[in-house]
């Protein structure tokens, strides 16, 4: 069994929620998290005779996450209802957009294996996310909660020009980090805001037409997304290597098991029936309020990135590490400000600061360090006032407190002992203590050397000037 | 075009109504009536006509980004068929 | 004399002088309900333990100097799918049966204002869909004129009300006709307003590129009255106009001189009824003499204006009527095996015939494969059918014909054959798809039964339509003819 005889294709069909105030087609709240039920109204409960009112904001979100996907603007967009009947829709109908979307034709430039790729976004459209049920009794009920009926949402779909789980992810992340910069939604999977299904089939490499795909749901994570795909992959491979046909059909990604299921039998076949909401018109798109909203839009991540490489000389892929979230992004540029150290800077954030977000899942807005904390304390390094050693405590205490690297260097008595004298005396001290250490040493065992080094740094509780220990440990042991 | 007893059938489905074997002969034969009267719209060249959706030539209405206060819960499940911790409970989705 | 024959005007008159109360107009109503409704059955809910409390209140409000709303103290009738909080609304349906609003509508919103009292809610067409009031679940509703014909639809109990003494003004809606030949029926006065003139806020939606919300008056004065309290921009209905609203009090000056008035050959020709046409024709004898004059002239679509209205109304309420599902208000089927069998079992026993039909029409309409032959079509004729009403208005000032090609027809007669019934509405229809308002006032008696005549403007010219309405009614007596109950 192997996928390397099938080439892979892949779409990506994206939802994004909106961080509006209110929903989209009412004044009610959209805040994540609220009690059951306390965020409607009867127009996002669907009462009798109720009428939506189309959110001017979300519509100009629309339009700054197409331009952001370089999408070509509508100059006249509509609203369709897609009618099917299920307890999390209240009005039996979505309303969403169906031949006018907001944007089509755009793309995203993604980055895999150092190789640059475009892929094609078919279209953006904004449309009404639907409420939550919640199953019981074991299954034999559900419960219906319908806050989060009527956000905002964008749906995102790509072409079909992703080839590996690898592609969809680095899509799936750049796409996450557009959404960030233009400031549009919190896009995060663990809450729902940024939510992916995947259509994947499988071709023999010569073969032009597409194969028959699945569509894969409930990939609520990266992760998710990238096992999701590969166990499809290989699911639909074992299916074509023993001659059989793949069954179109919409599969559930199931994190725990680690498996796909199918959700044949379980939805009935679709017959959406869109038509033009009658209860909403027309919105009109003309040049100056695409400008102003053109105007809103900041510099994404491949022009930062760009500017990186041009500006501090950052690697290509430093670039992308931090250039990926907005939050980074901006915390490099601040630090910038206080060193010129980029190179430094970047490997403080992708080393020790990555490494303590990812560990803690947190984001950046969760830790106190800034900017002019980092490039103050690189700065410290630089003129020998502490080691990058005591950096690494420096730099942890800066995460949780926020506090100058000064402050914390004096706080904490963390100065870098930089004086001869003092560190002669240590130097001395550990050489007596250590005689046979010494003797290898003289012996020819230069090994020796590091363990009298460390010696020392420990007599000094690290704050020992690591290039005047080795300076003077080497003088002393010639002598 | 004419309709069947079966079309009948998918549309009622698709409308979640469920039809008597004697409705849907009924059904069919006046769906078919009107259908058949419907035709005459064929009699006119509309090629060049744009479709009507609204007869106001009104665009663009929208409200501010504003939040107004919704319902208290009493009001929420004031009609609720069934309820439970403050949500509306119906049979499970999946059968 | 009754109260019921009073203008609002005068009524207000008396209620200033102090020759009449609140409570004496409530109990007027009340006592005459009790007296005739169960002959008419033309209300669904009574209001009147609030009525009478609210009648109370404005009394002594009116022995202050407190401003006064401009429906100051007058009890009005609500068709039943315009949504009242707190009081039972149920689109004559079993599915609504018991639903109770959790909020008000915002023409309710508006008479409550205007210091109206609601009286109760009217019986009507099942989801407002029928013209004979025949499909309401609960009763028919009969024509007071003689209680074996119907008294139209769907806004038959918002007519027959009226023309009952039962309610000194009521509100109905108008879809493709569900004012204007229900007030042609029971002889009374009914306004469909331009659409987007009034608030569709709280109006269960039936077809909602068409419904409109209008009054059903005694005279034409009252009619301009209440249209001014419930005509205006609502920023919670985004088909809402954003136009002026004129005074239509003062445009009714009496002065038609000079009014150029288009007669459709079309609504005087094939199916239109002998005696409906005689009595169209001396009306505009009457409105020559004041000074009008009238060609024939031609509204060449109008025989396609049927078809496209019932693929497009049918259409839209397919999927209005879809929320009807019950999970979260009305009448859940008891015991379902599973969720598809609630939505089917419920929807299945709170809908009537005619609801299902139309739901059924409309789904097809839209269904896979079927929307660019029905639905697109029909949206595509709907652009010639406009056209042809702005080649007239180009020329004319109004367009008058009757209002429905018969008089009201014995209840039972046509229940079996919809659509025959619906061709019933085949001078209203065309005024609905073209979206411009149109009065219904009575122009005399064939048989017995009131006959209407049909004025209709252009969009937003409520003022002149009005004005040729009350012009017509001054000259003539037909308005003050009562039923015998």
């Amino acid at each position: 069994m192997s996928t390397s005889k099938y080439e892979t294709v892949i779409g990506l069909e994206v939802h994004v929620e909106l961080h509006t105030n209110s929903k989209i087609f009412c004044g009610c709240k959209t805040s994540f998290g609220a009690s059951p039920n306390s965020n409607t109204c009867p127009i996002c409960l669907g009462h009798p005779g109720v009428l939506p009112v189309l959110n001017r904001q979300a519509v100009e979100y629309a339009m700054k996450a197409a331009m952001a996907l370089n999408c070509t603007i509508a100059t006249e967009s509509k609203f369709d209802r897609k009618n099917y009947f299920y307890p999390d829709s209240p009005k039996a109908y979505q309303i969403s957009q169906y031949d006018k979307p907001i944007g089509e034709n755009g793309w995203i430039d993604i980055e895999v294996n150092g190789e640059t790729k475009r892929i094609g976004v078919t279209r953006l459209h904004l449309e009404e996310d639907a409420g939550k049920l919640t199953h019981v009794d074991g299954g034999y009920a559900s419960l219906v909660d319908f806050n989060r009926v009527g956000t905002p949402l964008l749906e995102i779909v790509s072409e079909p020009d992703l080839r590996s789980a690898e592609e969809a992810k680095a899509y799936l992340e750049k796409l996450k980090a557009i959404m960030q910069y233009c400031d549009v939604s919190d896009v995060k999977m663990e809450e729902g805001s940024l939510r992916c299904d995947a259509n994947i089939s499988l071709r023999p490499y010569e073969q032009k037409e597409f194969g028959i795909r699945a569509e894969l749901k409930n990939m609520n994570s990266f992760r998710g997304v990238h096992r999701g795909i590969e166990y499809e992959e290989i699911r639909q491979a074992d299916i074509l290597d023993d001659g059989g046909v793949v069954v179109q059909e919409t599969r559930r990604w199931d994190d725990a098991q680690g498996k796909t299921f199918s959700m044949r039998g379980k939805e009935e076949a679709h017959d959406y029936r869109y038509f033009p909401d009658p209860d909403l018109v027309s919105v009109l798109i003309d040049d100056e309020w695409k400008s102003r909203v053109q105007a809103s839009i900041p510099e994404l991540p491949d022009a930062r990135k760009a500017r990186y490489a041009a500006e501090h000389g950052l690697p290509s892929y430093d670039a992308d590490v931090i250039t990926a979230s907005m939050a980074l992004a901006d915390f490099f540029e601040e630090s910038l400000k206080y060193t010129k150290d980029a190179k430094s800077v970047a490997n403080w954030i992708m080393g020790d600061l990555l490494a303590h977000l990812n560990a803690n899942n947190l984001e950046m807005s969760d830790v106190k360090i800034t900017g002019q904390g980092l490039g103050e304390m690189i700065g410290l390094i630089e003129k020998g006032t502490i080691s990058s050693k005591i950096a690494k405590t420096v730099f942890k205490e800066m995460i949780d407190s926020g506090k100058a690297p000064q402050a914390i260097v004096e706080e904490k008595g963390l100065v870098q002992i930089s004086d001869e004298g003092a560190i002669k005396a240590i130097v001395d001290k550990v050489v007596e203590a250590n005689p046979q250490s010494v003797e290898d040493y003289r012996a020819g065992k230069d090994k020796a050397i590091g363990f009298l080094v460390g010696q020392v740094m420990k007599e000094s509780r690290g704050k020992a000037n690591p290039a005047l220990v080795n300076q003077l440990l080497a003088e002393r042991l010639k002598g | 075009m004419s309709i069947t007893v079966k079309d009948v059938e998918h549309v009622a489905k698709l409308a979640r109504l469920a039809l008597s074997d004697a409705e849907k002969e009924q059904f069919t034969g006046q769906l078919n009536a009107i259908l058949k009267y419907a035709e005459k719209l064929n009699e006119l060249n509309t090629d060049e006509v744009e479709p009507t959706t609204h007869v106001l030539q009104i665009r663009n209405v929208m409200r501010e980004d504003e939040t107004r206060p919704s319902l208290p819960i009493e009001k929420v499940l004031r009609n609720a068929p069934d309820e439970e911790d403050d949500q509306i409970r119906v049979p499970a989705v999946l059968e | 004399m009754s109260l019921f024959d009073l203008r609002l005007q005068e009524i207000h008159n008396k209620l200033s002088a102090k020759e009449l109360s609140v409570t004496d107009l409530v109990n007027e109503a009340y006592g005459r309900i009790a007296k005739t409704e169960d002959q008419v059955k033309a209300y669904l809910t009574l209001n009147e333990e609030h009525a009478r409390a609210h009648a109370r209140l404005l009394d002594e409000q009116l022995a202050t100097d407190a401003p006064r709303g401009l429906l100051f103290g007058l009890p009005v009738g609500i068709k039943d799918n315009i949504v009242t909080e707190g009081l039972r609304t149920t689109c004559a349906s079993q599915f609504l049966s018991n639903y109770d609003p959790i909020y008000d509508a915002t023409v309710v919103q508006k008479l409550k204002k205007a210091q109206s009292i609601t009286l109760g809610k009217l019986n009507m067409d099942e989801f407002a869909m029928g013209g004979s009031n025949e499909n309401s679940s609960f009763y028919p509703t009969r024509n007071p004129w003689n209680l074996e014909y119907v008294p139209g639809g769907s806004s038959g109990g918002s007519a027959a009300a009226v023309a009952a003494g039962e309610a000194y003004f009521t509100l109905g809606s108008d879809t493709g006709g569900s004012i204007r030949q229900p007030a042609s029926y029971c002889g009374v006065v009914g306004l469909k307003p331009t659409y987007g003139l009034v608030s569709r806020f709280g109006l269960v939606a039936f077809a909602s590129s068409l419904d409109q919300i209008g009054p059903i008056t005694k005279n034409v004065e009252d009619s301009a009255y209440v249209l001014q309290a419930i005509a205006g921009y609502d920023n919670m209905d985004s088909t809402s106009a954003n136009v002026e609203i004129p005074d239509y009090i003062s445009a009714l000056n009496g002065d038609i001189k000079g009014l150029r008035i288009g007669v459709p050959k079309e609504y005087l020709g094939q199916g239109i009824d002998p005696k409906v046409k005689e009595s169209v024709l001396s009306a505009l004898k009457v409105l020559e003499s004041l000074g009008a004059t009238w060609d024939e002239v031609s509204l060449p679509h109008t025989d396609y204006a049927v078809a496209t209205y019932y693929l497009l109304a049918s259409s839209e309420a397919s999927s209005n009527l879809a929320r009807f599902d019950g999970v979260r208000y009305g009448v859940r089927a008891e015991n379902p095996d599973n969720l598809i069998d609630l939505y089917v079992k419920s929807r299945s026993q709170g809908f009537g015939d005619e609801v299902k039909r139309r739901i059924m029409l409309g789904t097809y309409a839209l269904s896979s494969g079927y929307y660019d032959a029905y639905y697109l079509k029909a949206q595509k004729v709907r652009t010639l059918i406009k056209q042809d009403f702005d080649q007239v208005f180009a020329n004319y000032d109004v367009i008058i014909g009757p209002t429905a090609p018969t008089t009201a027809f014995p209840i039972g007669s046509q229940v079996d054959d919809p659509l025959t019934m619906y061709l019933n509405d085949i001078v209203t229809i065309p005024v609905s798809l073209a979206g411009v308002p149109a009065i219904s006032v009575p122009c005399g008696l064939a048989d017995g039964l009131p006959v209407g005549l049909q004025i209709i403007g252009k969009a937003f010219d409520e003022s002149t339509v009005l004005r040729v309405a009350h012009a017509f009614e001054q000259n003539t007596d037909h308005h003050k003819l009562r039923p015998q109950l």
